[in-house]
């Protein structure tokens, strides 16, 4: 069964158990840069493995999409990604829950 | 530019990855745009048959997106198309699919015999309830059967219900577990404005400035509307207050959180309204036009003894005999009540007093589940009335409810002892409305309300009432004293049915157990908290024999001689059913949407007249009921006016002593919904939460030498259990009050507290009783 696991943008606040406990190897989110940013960010997070991101035509929004294959992956990717000067906020929409093929 | 390299499985969970977040950005930046080459290559559903239904836990009512594959339901989305979510969901939401595969599922009937469940077939099932409920009847009286259900019970069976014990058996033992939660709620809206329901609609959190929370942890309990406050913020800036007696999630994410005493809410209230006529902010012209002035009885008791009863008496006052009382309420006197400082009584007062900010007041438990619950629902709305922020586009007082349908069924089809779908049983023409439509003798209808929930429980243990039906609801954990209730259920000459979807404490006590089909297993609608009625069709088989409440009640209906008042179709019960229901809301204060507009659109609000859903109600610009020729219109009420109401500061009926030194509150968590019997087998969210604890503030913690995890012994006057501590975890309660969550089965935190209930609505207090705290 695929299960949806979407949480809504803004609210890491509300669900920080989330993190702890479903292991989402797919996972998207709402990357907002900090002020004239924008090109500078999606550089900075199309330089990461395991990443791939989208950016917003005609708004300071990109979206990013990570797929990692183990939890320290993601341990040392999420580090990273607070790690970027650039980001603002970074809000995570979806986990999505596969098997590996 | 972006480009997809994912060809597999993993590549398609990938863009539906990207489709959630591209749906979520443009939820809030409307407008917003990708390359077109990549909204081209994302999946628009892969295998999957998306239909769309109303999510089956809370009152926020999200609309939701099933995904059906080969006769099961395996995804959820938000449904972008609801305006009430948006396209997004909260945990509980994404699962809810989940809760109806849980390994032990009650697929078959099971009867008690000899002290042991034995299967049996459906029809022998609903045979011996109907035998049962007659030979009940014949022996004890009509008033000594009864039903008991639910704000989860969709329309048609709440409607079932009451037409089958009110209208066809004749008796006004109908109740629904949305007494515990919403009841404080509807006395409010009644006393106040003569019409039940929040007047204004979702969209009011685009509009306002300011968010005043009442006691509400809408971060765990009203996650998606929480959400949108959030996003508001972001975007515009809008500020959010927490006005609470215990630091949660929703503390942490507000602007500025302000801890009080227990109880004390009224006072605080009280000073607020204060503050507005000392500065010179209130509303004249609204006030003189729209409002009228009343005081009631005070020192009006708990409820605490067994056929406890108490009627209001109102009394009309002019404005200086309220500006006469409030001055009992000067911020600095209530500072030293409610423990919150004069500056922060000001600071709220100036966001409510300040013509140019819209203010929304929210809550739900904190206020309702509150011995004064009517009273602190009459002040909260004294400050809305007193400024005139009202029936607007961001002002609003806006009562949040807990269940799908604690609005829908219980409140709008009326599955309480008092109430008819339209209108009361105390009142003749509303008697005759409901039984021209029923088709039952008008003398049918009993014209005098019986047993509210409390009452029931305890008529049962008298001996009074002899038969229960309970549907979609687990009283055997959440009945406050519990203990007394559960006792009363094994005494001999009891016979209770109870119909659910897994083995619950209340299935344990039940001599006959009924499978029920669950949310998209039947086909029905639920109403939300802003008025809107949502429709959802059978998406999937029930298991085995499982049975929808609505055809249960039928059944059993037809078996006692109501073959005529129960003649529906099976394959179009559901659509004759509701179009029944809707003539007795016919009307332009009332009218319900046609059932084709429910099944094309995520629902519509009531009043729906002339093909719009109304949003603002008592604002003649959004109102078609409204007739006076002003801009405002209270018509629930005979003069056209919203009542503004004198309640004082009572204390709560047991308060800490020497003996039971601190408070004990009970409430929810995030994961789980209400007794956590669907969602603790859901193994994501019973990891995520896997029991219960209580909560201590970290100074008592300190000096009682308690850790996160050591045992604690509560001790009430109803009995003593023990629980794990949880210390500076999820949430901190005030000094000298403790919390513990109502999820978990094995430990049944309502064995400890107090049966106590606000007079006027009848509803519990889960959150205030004394209880003694030690180091186990
Ligand atoms: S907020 Fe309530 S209605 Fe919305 S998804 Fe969560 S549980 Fe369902």
């Amino acid at each position: 069964m695929t299960i949806v696991i979407e949480i809504p943008a803004f609210m890491s606040v509300i669900y920080p158990c989330i993190k702890k406990t479903i292991k989402m190897p797919i996972k998207s989110y709402l990357a907002h840069p900090h002020h004239g940013k924008k090109m500078e960010l999606y550089q900075t997070l199309s330089a990461l493995s395991k990443c791939e991101v989208i950016p917003a035509e005609n708004k300071d929004l990109l979206i990013l999409v990570t797929d990692t294959d183990s939890s320290s992956e993601e341990d040392r990717l999420q580090e990273k990604l607070q790690a970027i000067d650039s980001m603002k906020l970074l809000a995570m929409v979806s986990g999505f829950n596969t098997t590996k093929n | 530019m972006y480009t997809s390299t994912l060809t597999n499985r993993r590549s398609f969970i990938k863009k539906m990855a990207v489709l959630s977040a591209m749906t979520a950005a443009a939820t809030m930046f409307p407008g917003i745009m990708f390359a077109d080459e990549q909204e081209r290559n994302l999946p628009k559903s892969g295998n999957l048959d998306w239909k769309k239904a109303p999510c089956r836990f809370c009152g926020v009512g999200c609309g939701v997106l099933v995904g059906v594959e080969k006769g099961k339901a395996v995804a959820v989305k938000g449904d972008p198309k609801s305006t009430v979510n948006k396209g997004l969901c909260c945990v509980k939401g994404y699962h809810s699919v989940m809760a109806m595969y849980g390994k032990d599922r009650l697929k078959h009937p099971l009867v008690k015999k000899n002290g042991k469940y034995v299967k049996t077939s459906m029809k022998e099932a609903l045979d011996l309830i109907a035998s049962k409920m007659q030979e009940t009847i014949k022996d004890y009286g009509k008033n000594a059967v009864s039903i008991y259900g639910s704000g989860q019970w969709t329309i048609p069976d709440g409607y079932v219900a009451s037409k089958l014990f009110k209208g066809c058996i004749g008796t006004n033992n109908v109740e629904a577990n949305a007494r515990l939660c919403m009841a404080s709620a509807v006395t409010g809206f009644l006393t106040s404005f003569g019409s039940d329901e929040p007047m204004g609609c979702y969209e009011d959190i685009d509009h306002a400035d300011v968010f005043v929370l009442w006691g509400n942890n809408m971060a765990e309990m009203h996650p998606v509307l929480f959400s949108r406050l959030l996003d508001q913020r972001l975007k515009r800036g809008v500020k959010i207050i927490d006005f609470a007696t215990r630091t949660t999630r929703t503390s942490m994410a507000a602007d500025k959180s302000i801890l009080f005493k227990p109880n004390t809410d009224l006072a605080v209230a009280n000073a607020i309204c204060y503050e507005i006529i000392r500065n010179g902010w209130v509303n004249t012209s609204f006030v003189e036009k729209h409002c009228s002035l009343s005081k009631g009885l005070t020192n009006m008791g708990y409820g605490l003894e067994d056929k406890y009863s108490f009627k209001d008496k109102p009394e009309k006052i002019d404005f200086e005999a309220y500006k006469k009382f409030l001055e009992d309420y000067t911020p600095e006197k209530v500072e030293k009540i409610a423990g919150v400082s004069a500056k922060d009584i000001k600071y709220m007062a100036s966001y409510y007093g300040d013509p140019n900010t819209k203010v929304m007041s929210l809550w739900c438990m904190g206020m309702n589940q509150h011995t004064r619950g009517t009273w602190i629902n009459n002040l909260v709305y004294n400050i809305h009335l007193l400024t005139g922020k009202i029936s607007t586009p961001g002002n609003s007082p806006f009562s949040l409810t807990g269940q799908p349908s604690a609005c829908g069924t219980v409140r709008e089809v009326g599955t309480l002892t008092h109430k008819l779908p339209h209108g009361v049983v105390m009142n003749k023409a509303h008697r005759e409305h409901a039984a021209k439509i029923w088709d039952v003798p008008v003398e049918n209808i009993d014209p005098k309300p019986s047993l509210h929930t409390v009452e029931m429980f305890r008529a049962l243990d008298r001996g009074d009432l002899r038969f229960m039906w309970i549907q979609v609801t687990n009283p055997m954990v959440t009945m406050p004293k519990l203990k007394r209730y559960r006792d009363a259920t094994k005494k001999e000459g009891r016979f209770i049915v109870v119909s659910d979807i897994y083995p619950t404490p209340t299935t344990d006590i039940a001599d006959v157990i009924l499978p029920s089909a669950m949310w998209i297993e039947r086909e029905g609608m639920y109403g939300n908290s802003e008025r809107r009625t949502q429709y959802f069709e059978q998406m999937v088989q029930p298991p085995g024999e499982a049975m929808s409440d609505t055809w249960q009640l039928i059944e059993v209906a037809r078996r006692m001689g109501f073959e005529k008042q129960f003649a529906y179709k099976e394959e179009t019960h559901i659509e004759e059913i509701y179009n029944e229901y809707r003539r007795h809301h016919e009307g332009k204060k009332h009218g319900m949407a046609p059932l084709e507009v429910l099944k094309s659109q995520p629902g519509a609000m009531w009043p729906y007249v002339d093909g719009k859903s109304t949003q603002w109600r008592f604002n003649s610009t959004y109102d078609p009921a409204c007739s006076n020729g002003e801009d405002f219109h209270f018509y629930g009420k005979p003069d056209g006016k919203a009542v503004i109401w004198q309640r004082p500061y009572e204390p709560a009926p047991e308060e800490p002593d020497a003996e039971f030194d601190f408070w004990l509150c009970t409430g929810r968590v995030v994961e789980h919904w209400h007794s956590g019997s669907m969602t603790r087998r859901i193994p994501v969210l019973h990891r995520a939460m896997p029991e219960g604890y209580v909560e201590l503030h970290p100074a008592d913690a300190k000096r009682m030498q308690i850790r996160t995890g050591d045992l604690v012994k509560l001790t009430t006057r109803r009995g003593s259990m023990k629980i794990p501590a949880a210390v500076n975890q999820r949430g901190v309660p005030v000094k000298g009050q403790v919390f513990v969550p109502f999820f978990d089965e094995n430990i049944l935190i309502n064995d400890l507290t107090l049966d106590a209930f606000c007079p006027i609505s009848k509803q519990p207090d889960y959150k205030k009783c004394a209880v003694k705290v030690e180091k186990a």
